[in-house]
């Protein structure tokens, strides 16, 4: 009988195992399964250029249907997995829809949902949140009718949608319960330059704003009163306050887990060794071999870390190695991040933060760890570059702005 | 509809049809041709979606922007004066008959 694997999840990590398994020369079965009603698309569009109308619904797609035909891979959609279980006879999910999926191996590829508000007034209509293309169509569906746009939280997903409704004339409150934008992804400097340049271009931005409650009227949100008494009106309010690893099947075959999270090791192995598991819903050992475990959730690590499990499937030892890059597209900005920056303890600033384009180098014992650019390409690709090859860039020259810093590349294997 | 076809690394010549407005690199990817990698999706971030244009379509594919031009100077394959990133290409019916070489390393 042919080895059956079974890919629970079917987002960008999900469709990429897939992928991978059968650019690898697998022969067994491949089935992903996804609880949405869509084959696998991407995601990230759908805070920016989706939103914005620059993108329709089939330029989402991952693959056209003819790709998953022509690879033998089966899509399920519209079917949650309920219960998985490796049994006697082997392993066997339970879907929602009451079909049964028998497997031999699995990938856990169940990604995070937002997290949820829990103030009085989180279930009002016109609370929504941006995760899914559900989450986006509604949005859009209400987007005309929407005057007042309240943001809840300064996250990438949260100035995003931000910026496009500004950009669409809406008036726009972000209100962040932090001391700052961003906080998780970049440094303070930059985290102060987005406040300032989504308040140039018309975005009210509160920090440290502490939501008491959700008004309002008929079942409908009208606005956001905040401790201070403040009340902030809403046509709709977004949510963008993180999210939380999808973890309940993980837990039912018992795999260890910390806080919710799947842990895996470098080959994207879950402690069961017939189940791997990669992208959001996952901690794993640093991808660049440094101390401690990460979680990382972008595109990147998804791809890149579905290509080590689909190896690790097929019996292919290849501990994940990569540099993490991340990017996010407000208003006229594009900001670009590369490497890890967290530990850091010297920074450098190059370009020029009046004109909308800069970046910021960080390091640690005077090695690179990561760049934050912003509208600055060539600084990030070169950091890229040194990261990937395990180079460095010394500070004292990069600090020199009219440097480009492609020349200034030193060790590793560049 | 216009068509385009995609030379991979390998020599294997694959044409397909395009819906006008869609980018090379989607097309490519939505079909799984192999050496096109495209993790942005599109947004010209990555650089993974990196092609040579055959010559005769260099003027159609229109202007290289600022952002894409330095985006190219840090592909992984040697620059060319006929690079672009694929997701920046929008087919249209000049583009019809279109040839892209697949750059080896994305």
């Amino acid at each position: 009988m042919k080895e059956k694997i079974l890919i629970i999840g079917a987002g960008q990590a999900g469709m990429q195992i897939a992928s991978s398994l059968r650019d690898e020369g697998y022969a067994g079965d491949v089935t992903i399964v996804g609880e949405e009603a869509y084959a696998p698309y991407q995601r990230p569009p759908l805070s920016k250029a989706y939103l914005a109308g620059d993108m329709d619904e089939e330029s989402l797609e991952f693959r056209n249907e003819h790709f998953y035909v022509e690879n033998n891979i089966g899509v399920v959609t519209g079917d949650k997995i309920v219960h998985v279980e490796f049994g006697p006879a082997g392993g066997l999910a339970t879907g929602g829809s009451g079909k049964s999926y028998e497997f031999d191996k699995l990938a856990l590829t169940t990604g995070a949902d937002p997290r949820k508000l829990k103030v009085e007034g989180a279930d009002l209509d016109g609370v929504l949140y941006m995760r899914h293309l559900d989450d986006a169509k509604e949005l859009k569906k209400r987007w005309d009718s929407i005057d007042n746009l309240v943001v809840l939280g300064g996250g990438f997903i949260g100035l995003e949608v931000a910026a496009v409704a500004q950009k669409a004339g809406k008036n726009v409150t972000v209100l962040q319960s932090g001391s700052r934008l961003m906080s998780r992804a970049v440094s303070p400097i930059v985290s102060d330059f987005y406040k300032a340049a989504h308040e140039k271009r018309g975005t009210t931005v509160h920090l440290n704003a502490q939501v008491s409650h959700l008004v309002g009227d008929r079942g409908k949100v009208t606005g956001v009163q905040l401790a201070d008494g403040t009340l902030v009106p809403a046509d709709i309010v977004m949510v963008g306050i993180g999210v939380t690893a999808r973890g309940e099947l993980a837990d039912q075959l018992a795999l260890e887990m910390e806080d919710g999270v799947i842990v895996v090791n470098e080959f994207a192995e879950t402690s069961n060794s017939n189940v791997v598991a990669a992208g959001d819903a996952v901690i794993l050992p640093h991808p660049l071999g440094h101390e401690g475990t990460v979680r990382l959730e972008s595109v990147q690590n998804a791809v890149d870390q579905a290509k080590v499990a689909a190896q690790t499937l097929m019996g292919i030892r290849e501990p994940y190695r990569a540099v993490p890059w991340f990017w996010s597209d407000q208003a006229d900005l594009k900001l670009q991040i590369a490497g890890l920056s967290s530990g850091y303890d010297q920074t450098v600033i190059r370009g020029d933060r009046a004109a909308d384009k800069f970046s910021v180098l960080y390091y640690k014992n005077g090695s690179l760890l990561a760049i934050d650019a912003v509208n600055d390409v060539s600084d990030y690709m070169a950091v890229r570059r040194a990261l990937n090859a395990g180079a460095n860039i010394p500070a004292d020259a990069a600090a020199d702005s009219s440097t480009p810093l492609k020349t200034l590349i030193t060790g590793g294997e560049a | 509809m216009p068509h385009v076809t995609y030379i991979s690394p390998d020599g294997t010549e694959t044409t397909l049809e395009a819906r006008d407005g869609d980018s090379v690199m989607e097309i490519a990817v939505k079909n799984g041709v192999k050496g096109i990698v495209a993790e942005c999706g599109g947004a010209c971030s990555c650089a993974t979606c990196h092609v040579y244009v055959d010559d005769a379509f260099i003027a159609a594919a229109g202007e290289v922007s600022d952002l894409e031009d330095d985006m190219l100077d840090g592909a992984e394959s040697e620059r060319l004066p006929v690079s672009r990133l694929s997701c920046q290409i929008k087919m249209c019916a000049e583009l019809d008959g279109l040839k892209v070489r697949i750059a080896p390393k994305q």
